[in-house]
């Protein structure tokens, strides 16, 4: 059990069907353990299924899925004493108090009674809570909201944690304070699942990064290596609008292969980048189209996303998902859904 | 940071540590029960809307019946309001039970009941913490209604012993609807809908019972439901209890009882044990496989 090539967490074709929807269609992945691993896909990907399996909430449908070598459907209980689980959806009690919240945890837990106040104390202040600590949680704020959810599936210490859209629907502020804090919450070792729609998240946090797709894991590797599968560069030229983008598509081509049009651009993952770009402007001047802008970059998860689906990660989301800069937390929306 | 375990070393200790013998379980299962029936109690203190439903409203039914239609039933050899007071702990509980359901699909439209299923709890404290917080309510309703039927003018002369009796079988009755409404909570989408299911269900059940007026009294086509379903038969019993073997054999004789104060306890103890036998393994299969 102890033997370091074990992976933490395991799924081998694992399905999942809800009526007529396939959310898990064969999913295979690995976490070695005291890595971060993120799986990204766009909405309704299969992502929260997936943790959902692991952490013994729902029975897959057929496979294999292990957490620390257990089988989560024969151990579940087992399984449950090493994990824990924080979500999208802030899972705590709207009611309580912060720390009457952590203390029951603490109490399902079976920690003995000395040590579940100790505990809730001990993350209150680790989470900068401490103040806000006696305040039932309809008073918090989204942010404040997601780091209770948080230090509540770490009060028995689990060694493995899954974190399920860890800062979707946060400000960039409360992001980045939450990024920082389970960058923190990785250094000593524990092994981390993290679910989200966000590519600049997976490629912050995650070690190793598993692009998921209509149940489906599409690719996998560190963010280097999918990039790499890119090419060198991405060259990017952007047109007056979508209709020259069009117009332009051939030319680009001819001279770039793989070009793509994403909105008003045209997209081609090129080796040589700045030789190339000199060849498409000959050739867009030649064809008399006229240039707006041109970029040549390090591809992103997002071109990454675009070659493997043929779309935008982030183009089917949900149009009520709050986007990076929206500052209205879905935990609330949530709560208040729940609560009349 | 430094208070974390590191990930290996918890990673064997924990799982050994969940190999337990089924006697501490069951003292795990009462445990996490208790912890969840705290915190259920816990927003009746934060909710005081909640209050106000639970307390409140069985005493604006107790003075409705007792000072504005009181006067117009006649029951022989009885006061209105020795006969209003048991059919009122029934009227509470039964209303009362919808919180369990709209207490657990709060729940499970909130999430939480997504953290509590990946913990190493016990689950089925989750509907036990429940049920039994609606017990610890229904216990301090019946005792407040107890002293505000007193400064009505009730005057059961059952004894004190025969009263504890009725207040327990009525409790009893209302524990085993809870797991009725645990079902119901399971099975809907949210707290509306659970409101929406479970008083249809209830209002007539109240209504079309001995309640607040005795069964001869309803035409004949509805005394045949009135008179056997649950609600009139505990409500009788508790009222043959209370009021005493005088009062009761009294009843009987003028056809508002039907059958003896023993009578409806058996039949009320047979109901609650099995609405129990039925319901409890049902809404356990409904939790687990949601
Ligand atoms: N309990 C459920 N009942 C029915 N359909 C579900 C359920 N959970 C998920 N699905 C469906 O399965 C698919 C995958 O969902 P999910 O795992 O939540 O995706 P993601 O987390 O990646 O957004 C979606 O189409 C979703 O609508
Ligand atoms: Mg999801």
């Amino acid at each position: 059990m102890s033997g370091s090539t074990a992976p933490a967490i395991e799924l081998a074709g694992v399905t999942k069907r809800f009526g007529d929807v396939q959310a898990l269609a064969g999913v295979d992945l690995q976490v070695e353990p005291g890595t971060v691993y993120g799986l990204l896909g766009p909405n309704g990907a299969g992502k929260t299924t997936a943790v959902r399996v692991l952490t013994t909430i729902i029975r897959p449908d057929a496979g294999r899925a292990e957490v620390l070598g257990l089988d989560v459907t024969t151990h579940p209980e087992r399984v449950r004493a090493s994990i824990g689980l924080a979500g999208q959806y802030a899972a705590v009690d709207e009611q309580l108090t912060g720390r009457e919240n952590l203390r029951l945890v603490g109490q399902l837990c079976h920690q003995p009674r000395a040590e579940v106040v100790r505990r809730a104390d001990e993350l209150l202040e680790r989470f900068s809570l401490t103040d806000a600590g006696d305040r039932p949680l309809k008073t918090f704020s989204g942010g404040m909201r997601r780091r209770l959810d948080l230090a509540a599936s770490l009060v028995h210490r689990p060694p493995v944690l899954f974190l399920v859209e860890p800062t979707t629907g946060l400000d960039p502020r409360s992001r980045q304070d939450l990024w920082d804090l389970i960058r923190e919450l990785v250094a000593d070792g524990t092994t981390l699942l993290l679910t989200t729609q966000y590519l600049e998240e997976a490629d912050q946090l995650a070690d190793r990064i598993a692009v998921i797709d209509h149940g489906a894991v599409i690719a996998d590797g560190t963010a280097a290596e999918l990039k790499a599968q890119m090419g060198a560069t991405v060259l990017e030229v952007a047109f007056a609008d979508v209709a020259t983008a069009h117009s332009a598509l051939e030319t680009v081509a001819g001279v770039a292969p793989g070009a793509e049009v994403d909105g008003i651009a045209v997209r081609a993952p090129v080796d040589d980048g700045a030789r190339r770009a000199m060849d498409v402007l000959r050739a867009l001047d030649g064809a008399g189209i006229d240039v707006a802008g041109l970029t040549i970059r390090e591809p992103s998860l997002d071109d990454v996303f675009l070659k493997l689906t043929g779309r935008r990660a982030e183009e089917d989301l949900d149009p009520d998902a709050p986007a990076v800069a929206d500052p209205r937390p879905t935990a609330d929306v949530a709560a208040q859904g729940g609560s009349r | 940071m430094t208070t974390t375990a590191t990930g290996h070393v918890a990673a064997e200790a924990r799982p050994e540590a969940a190999e337990v013998a089924d006697g501490s379980k069951l003292a795990w299962a009462a445990r996490d029960t208790a912890a969840l029936v705290k915190r259920n109690l816990l927003h009746y203190t934060r909710v005081p809307q909640l209050l106000v439903f639970t307390f409140v409203q069985p005493i604006m039914f107790v003075l409705l019946f007792r000072y504005v239609f009181g006067g117009t039933i006649q029951i022989p050899n009885v006061a209105y309001v020795d006969y209003l007071m048991p059919g009122i702990f029934g009227q509470i509980v039964v209303f009362g039970a919808t919180s369990t359901a709209i207490g657990l699909a709060e729940d499970m439209g909130s999430g939480i009941i997504e953290r509590f299923r990946s913990l190493p709890m016990v689950r089925l404290s989750v509907l036990a913490g429940r049920t039994g917080a609606d017990f610890v309510r229904n216990t301090g309703v019946v005792v407040v209604m107890l002293i505000v039927g007193v400064a009505v003018g009730f005057r059961p002369k059952g004894g004190a012993i025969a009263i504890a009796a009725a207040c327990l079988l009525v409790l009893a009755f209302a524990f085993a609807l809870s797991w009725i409404m645990a079902l119901v909570g399971l099975k809907v989408a949210n707290a509306e809908a659970a409101q929406a299911v479970a008083f249809p269900m209830l209002f007539p059940l109240t209504f079309a019972s001995a309640a607040f007026v005795p069964v001869n009294s309803m035409p004949g086509w509805l005394q045949v439901f009135a008179a056997h379903q649950p609600v009139t038969v505990v409500v009788n019993a508790a009222r043959g209890l209370m009021l005493g073997p005088e009062v009761a054999a009294d009843l009987e004789r003028y056809g508002v009882f039907n059958t003896s104060t023993t009578g409806y306890v058996l039949q009320s103890v047979a109901w609650i044990v099995a609405i129990l036998a039925v319901f409890v393994p049902l809404a356990v299969r409904q939790f687990n496989r949601s």
